[in-house]
């Protein structure tokens, strides 16, 4: 039987991971990795840290804790820059994951088919996280590393995910792709987030999600929807030449030639949901 | 740890490691075993509970995170006086729990919506409760019951005489919708041992066990084949080809090797890397090519070329008639393996009473469990008693012993209890599956459209073991050509042996796999000789007095046309629909499409009888013995109707006995749907002979009233009122048997394979979003011929739930093993993925049956398939050939078709 320790402050959690810990916050990733066997690891639940939880603001943007849950950012009153991640929110599993599953235990987990990590990409999310040393950001980008793996050193914990404050009217959307209605593991997703100037696409960040082993941004795309006009024409910028960060393969939810195709797909939807 | 926190409205203490998961410290210690476990990860929803008011899978959370918080479990529902609340009662007036097994975490996933929003419409059902999967009912039900929460009325009883077509409540399905129903994990003795099973990773391979001493040193036993009496069961009689728990050689990746033997938190924490099992693994044999190939390897070495069995049907001079047909069809089809994905998994236990084994498992078919396991253990039949609990979902995949000889062993050997409970893997990876089908198919008609000839060869993937491939491969043969006069027919069914997970009884038992080719082949000529799809079904519609293919006069009930009657008006208005909306958009198209299908209700050409009893006790007790397992079909509620009628007395005087084996007589297995059929009419019969009994003693004419009060019997019979006093009459008991009559067939597959078949037509609208292969089925209208609806509430929900299984096996169910074993991987269709189901009942009398009854349970799934891939067919001009129709290969399908029309090649 291993260690069980839930502490109030983020110090004392910090402290115990002085010594390997499996971090437990939600449990929507932690119990299905553990199905019909005995649990003896040691466990540092991080769920009753108060400051790790919530989402608030400043000038610069917004700060949402790490164990916020999917369910907790859905009723937060967020600006439709938080669209597309909201999308997403309503998509991670059924109500019951939604209701436990945390935003950085999403990150953490570091699926391919992570439905946050497109949205977080497409908002420049960065990872604040906290160690021994003190506290570091990290692009969301670097903070996730390949399947199932992370920066994170193994005395540190992700405390925060900052979403920066774009300067101009911001608005984004998510499109999941999956072979049934709930409870879907997304065969692929796109997210983007716009950036609206005088009718025109100021700026565009755009990820795709499940076809390479970690969420990418599209930057040829994104330089492609840069100046253009905010209307039904922009979902025809997109090429197939823009995927070529990604690096789809073939599983049991479809084959890599489909997603490279679906994603075209996905994506011009996506851009005519913006413009719409 | 201790926990303090508020459980159901009371507070509560527990302590226990805090890793504990919720869902387990509530059944396990804290006696609350309404809240169900079918996955333990997230999956599945069945243990959905409210944590501070939110719906939460109590799999998930860890008991040192319940601290001060506020759990709510489905034994909370109430009204506050020991009644039911508006919601349950509304689930109870709609049918909306069919096993039960899933309706706990459907309450209470619905209790945080209402609690919101007391009158949800339809998307907001669907978004609150798509969390909780459900196997049974098609969620048509439900979504209705959670609809009309506010305006459901409770259903009334039915008076005396008056119970047979009723919309009679479940006679069980209070401890349903209270959570009081105990399923296979639900009342294992505190004191019980608990088994493990070390399983094999490979799917074939060559083992040496090492040296056990040490484990069985911690242990209390460790179970090898060494400790099984007779080490191989099956379902026939002559092939017990399957170890109880392997003997030096694995066929199939999840087959039993080890049972370890001790207090669960002992052998759950004995991983399978500390169990010395030296493996040689062997190149498997994986599909039928492989298996068929000439120099092939033999997966079982007494059984030559792979195959375990053919079949075949003739009739008339099938390839000389092609030459006179004015158009051929021909098409090859390929389906998967499918897990049946029931939400309980396997479970059950077992105590040593003197010289008797008794086992209470989760079962579809108590006495050949009975019969099995004591050939597994060398004792006399009667040594062994089953008693099903309830049964959390069957399909076809409880009919196999699963629990029972491990259970069973130890409690033998050890004489304490032992119980046994599989995980969610470990019960798609031992279980059985649906056989994976090969179907070429040739059909030719007339210039008219009247089908002339018919070749069809089934070939079928039947795993490392036999099972129910027998089965298969028989009934597919007398299936193969569908509902239709057809004069010439060649129908040829065979099954191979592979290392994949045994193939067994599906729901259909290879009837839908063959119905996808069938159909297929009758829209294509249909489009050939431009007639109406539904049309050219009509014209080559069975009808009572047509000869099948097996030379048997169908002389009642074959209601194939009236079934395409009913049909019309809709398949009519859904085509100007489809038509209207796909003139407008542009990247989804609409479809319609049709599928029929018959049935023969019970075993092919074998006995399969049933016996009950219905007595009357001294004190006035009228209880029904029923050796018929209720799995969620509601066969409970069915012989109670029947058998209370027969009587002439109400059904809610009408307790029960049911399944237990040394309480009741054999009704065969549930399966085959023949339990409203062969059962229903076995207490038909029994009803009336205890009716005989009491007009023979009150002297009274056959049209005499009954009524009961207390041990007092009054009996009318025009004026003359007499009146028993059953406590000196002593107990009265009426029985009644029933074997369909049929005959063996000869070895042209000629004779009576069926007393009587069921016949079904449905019709699916469906939209395709061209640019992602994807397919949202719209609308399914169902139209059964069932001969006579006992129960039409309960007649829908087989329907409902048949079509959701046929939905499954359309669009997204593909089991691989080592790949799917858990329900997020293997996908079952959700709330959002069932449509509104219309299902219209036609009642063409079947003489044979109870008031004119066949059966219903298998009809539902085998034409949904059909009709959606036709349905694609006319959206999009694509005819699948693979199931499931995931959308990678439709969306490949579809972009294949347009490349052929741009280079000019035909479609």
């Amino acid at each position: 039987m291993g260690a069980y320790l839930r502490p109030r402050r983020l110090e004392d959690a910090l402290t115990a991971l002085a010594q390997p810990h499996v971090v437990l916050a939600g449990g929507t990733d932690f119990y299905p990795a553990r199905v019909g066997r005995a649990i003896d690891e040691d466990v540092l639940d991080i769920g009753g840290i108060a400051v790790l939880r919530g989402i608030s603001a400043d000038a610069s943007g917004w700060r949402l804790g790490a164990t916020t849950t999917w369910s907790e950012l859905l009723e937060a009153d967020l600006p439709p820059l938080f669209d597309g991640l909201k999308q997403a929110a309503r998509e991670v599993g059924g109500r019951q994951i939604q209701n436990a599953g945390t935003l950085a235990g999403n990150l953490c987990n570091a699926s391919p088919a992570a439905d946050g990590v497109p949205c977080l990409l497409a908002l420049d999310a960065e990872i604040e996280v906290a160690g021994p040393a003190g506290r570091r950001l990290l692009p969301l980008r670097q903070f996730i590393t390949g399947v199932r793996r992370t920066a994170l050193a193994q005395a540190e914990l992700v405390v925060a995910i900052h979403v920066p404050k774009p300067d101009r009217e911001a608005r984004s959307a998510f499109l999941k792709l999956g072979t049934r209605r709930y409870l879907v593991i997304s065969i692929a997703m796109a997210a983007a987030t716009i950036e609206i100037a005088d009718g025109r696409v100021a700026s565009a960040r755009l990820a795709v999600g499940a076809c390479s082993p970690v969420a990418e941004r599209l930057p040829a795309l994104e330089a492609a929807l840069a100046g253009a006009p905010l209307d039904t024409r922009l979902a025809d910028r997109v090429e197939p030449a823009h995927l070529a960060p990604l690096s789809p393969i073939d599983d049991v939810r479809g084959s890599a030639a489909y997603r490279s195709d679906a994603v075209v797909t996905v994506l011009r939807r996506l851009l005519q949901d913006l413009a719409a | 740890m201790k926990v303090a926190f508020t459980l159901n409205g009371r507070v509560a203490e527990w302590s226990g490691p805090p890793v504990t998961r919720l869902a387990a410290a509530l059944r396990d210690d804290l006696d609350l075993t309404g809240t169900k476990v079918g996955c333990d990860a997230g999956d599945c929803g069945a243990c959905t509970v409210l944590l501070d008011g939110r719906q939460t899978c109590s799999c998930l959370v860890a008991m040192g995170q319940v601290e001060g918080r506020r759990v709510e479990t489905v034994e909370s529902l109430g009204d506050g006086n020991g009644g039911l609340t508006s919601l349950q009662k509304s689930f109870l007036a709609h049918g909306a729990a069919q096993c039960g097994i899933c309706t706990s975490g459907m309450l209470m996933a619905a209790v945080e919506l209402l609690r919101r929003n007391a009158r949800p419409c339809r998307a907001e059902v669907e978004d609150a409760l798509g969390g909780v999967l459900c196997r049974c009912t098609g969620y048509s039900k439900i979504v209705d019951a959670v609809m009309s929460v506010s305006t459901s009325m409770p259903i009334a009883a039915p008076p005396a005489g008056a119970a047979v077509g009723a919309r009679l409540q479940r006679v069980d399905g209070v401890p349903k919708v209270t959570g009081r129903d105990l399923f296979g994990a639900d009342a294992v003795p505190a004191d019980a041992l608990w088994i493990r099973v070390v399983r094999s990773p490979h799917a074939r391979a060559r083992f040496e066990l090492g040296d056990l001493a040490p484990l069985r040193r911690r242990l209390a036993a460790v179970l090898t084949a060494a400790d099984v009496p007779f080490n191989g069961f099956g379902i026939y009689p002559d092939i017990k080809d399957q170890p109880v728990l392997a003997d030096g050689q694995v066929r199939y990746r999840g087959e039993a090797v080890v049972a370890l033997v001790g207090e669960r938190a002992q052998v759950l924490a004995i991983r399978d890397e500390e169990v010395p099992i030296a493996w040689t693994p062997e190149a498997p044999v994986f599909g039928l090519d492989a298996a068929t190939a000439p120099d092939a390897v033999l997966v079982q070495a007494d059984k030559p070329e792979n195959l375990l069995l053919n079949g075949v049907v003739r009739r008339g001079k099938a390839a000389e008639a092609f030459a006179a047909c004015a158009a051929v069809a021909e098409g090859l089809f390929e389906t998967a393996f499918v897990e049946h994905a029931y939400i309980e998994p396997e479970a059950g236990w077992a105590r040593r009473v003197g010289d008797r084994i008794e086992v209470h498992v989760t079962t579809q078919t108590p006495y050949m469990n009975r019969d099995e396991v004591a050939n597994v253990m060398r004792l006399r039949p009667e040594a062994v008693r089953i008693v099903p609990t309830a049964c959390g979902g069957g399909f076809g995949g409880k009919l196999d012993l699963s629990v029972h000889p491990l259970v069973a062993l130890a409690a033998w050997k050890l004489d304490r209890p032992v119980a046994c409970v599989y995980t969610r893997p470990e019960s798609m990876a031992a279980s059985t599956k649906r056989h994976p089908a090969r179907v070429a198919a040739r059909f030719g008609c007339d210039a008219e459209g009247k089908l002339l000839a018919c070749e069809v060869t089934a070939t079928f993937d039947t795993g490392a073991y036999a099972s129910w491939g027998p089965t298969v491969a028989n009934r597919v043969p007398v299936h193969a050509m569908g509902p239709y006069a057809i004069p010439n027919v060649r129908s040829w069914g065979e099954a191979f042996f592979t290392n994949c997970p045994p193939a067994g009884a599906f729901r259909g038992f290879g009837v839908p796999q063959a119905a996808i080719a069938h159909e297929a082949m009758m829209d294509e000529l249909a489009d050939r000789l431009s007639i109406d799809r539904l049309e050219f079904r009509h014209k080559n519609a069975l009808r009572a007095g047509d000869t099948t293919a097996t030379g048997q006069t169908l002389a009642h009930s074959a209601g194939l046309a009236q079934c395409l009657d009913a049909l019309r008006p809709h398949w009519q208005k859904a085509h100007d629909d489809v038509a209207a909306f796909n003139a407008k958009s542009g990247s989804r198209r609409r479809g319609v499409g049709i599928g029929c299908m018959w049935y023969g209700i019970g075993n092919t050409s074998m006995s399969n009888p049933s016996r009950m009893r219905v007595g009357l006790s001294p004190a006035g007790t009228l209880t029904l013995y029923s050796g018929a397992v209720d799995i969620g079909q509601g066969s409970n509620t069915i012989m109670t109707q029947i058998a209370a009628d027969a009587v002439g007395l109400p059904a809610a005087q009408v307790a029960l006995v049911a399944g237990d084996t040394d309480l009741t007589a054999d009704a065969g297995k549930t399966s085959a749907s023949r339990q409203t059929f062969v059962s229903g009419m076995a207490a038909e019969r029994a009803g009336r002979d205890l009716r005989q009994q009491i007009l023979r003693l009150a002297n009274a004419g056959p049209d005499a009233e009954l009524s009961l009060e207390g041990a007092r019997l009054t009996v009318r019979d025009g004026d003359a009122v007499r009146s028993i006093d059953l406590a000196s009459a002593g107990t009265l008991m009426g029985e009644g048997t029933f074997d369909p009559p049929t005959t063996p067939l000869d070895a042209d597959g000629q004779g009576v394979p069926y007393a009587t078949y069921a016949f079904a037509a449905q019709m699916a609208t469906v939209e395709v979003d061209i640019g992602l292969g994807t397919v949202k089925v719209l609308r399914i209208v169902a139209a059964h011929d069932v001969g006579k609806a006992i129960n039409p509430t309960l007649v829908e929900g087989q329907i409902q739930g048949g079509i959701a299984q046929g939905l499954g096996l359309a669009l997204m169910e593909e089991y691989l093993p080592g790949r799917t074993e858990n329900l997020h991987d293997y996908l079952i269709p959700t709330i959002g993925d069932v449509p509104e189901i219309e299902c219209i009942l036609i009642e063409d009398r079947e003489p044979l049956g109870p008031s004119g009854a066949k059966g219903v349970g298998e009809p539902g799934l085998v034409p949904t398939a059909p009709a959606i891939l036709g349905a694609v067919h006319h959206a999009t001009g694509v005819r699948a050939t693979r199931v499931p129709l995931l959308p990678h290969r439709l969306r490949e399908a579809i972009v294949a078709a347009g490349q052929e029309k741009t280079t000019g090649k035909r479609t």
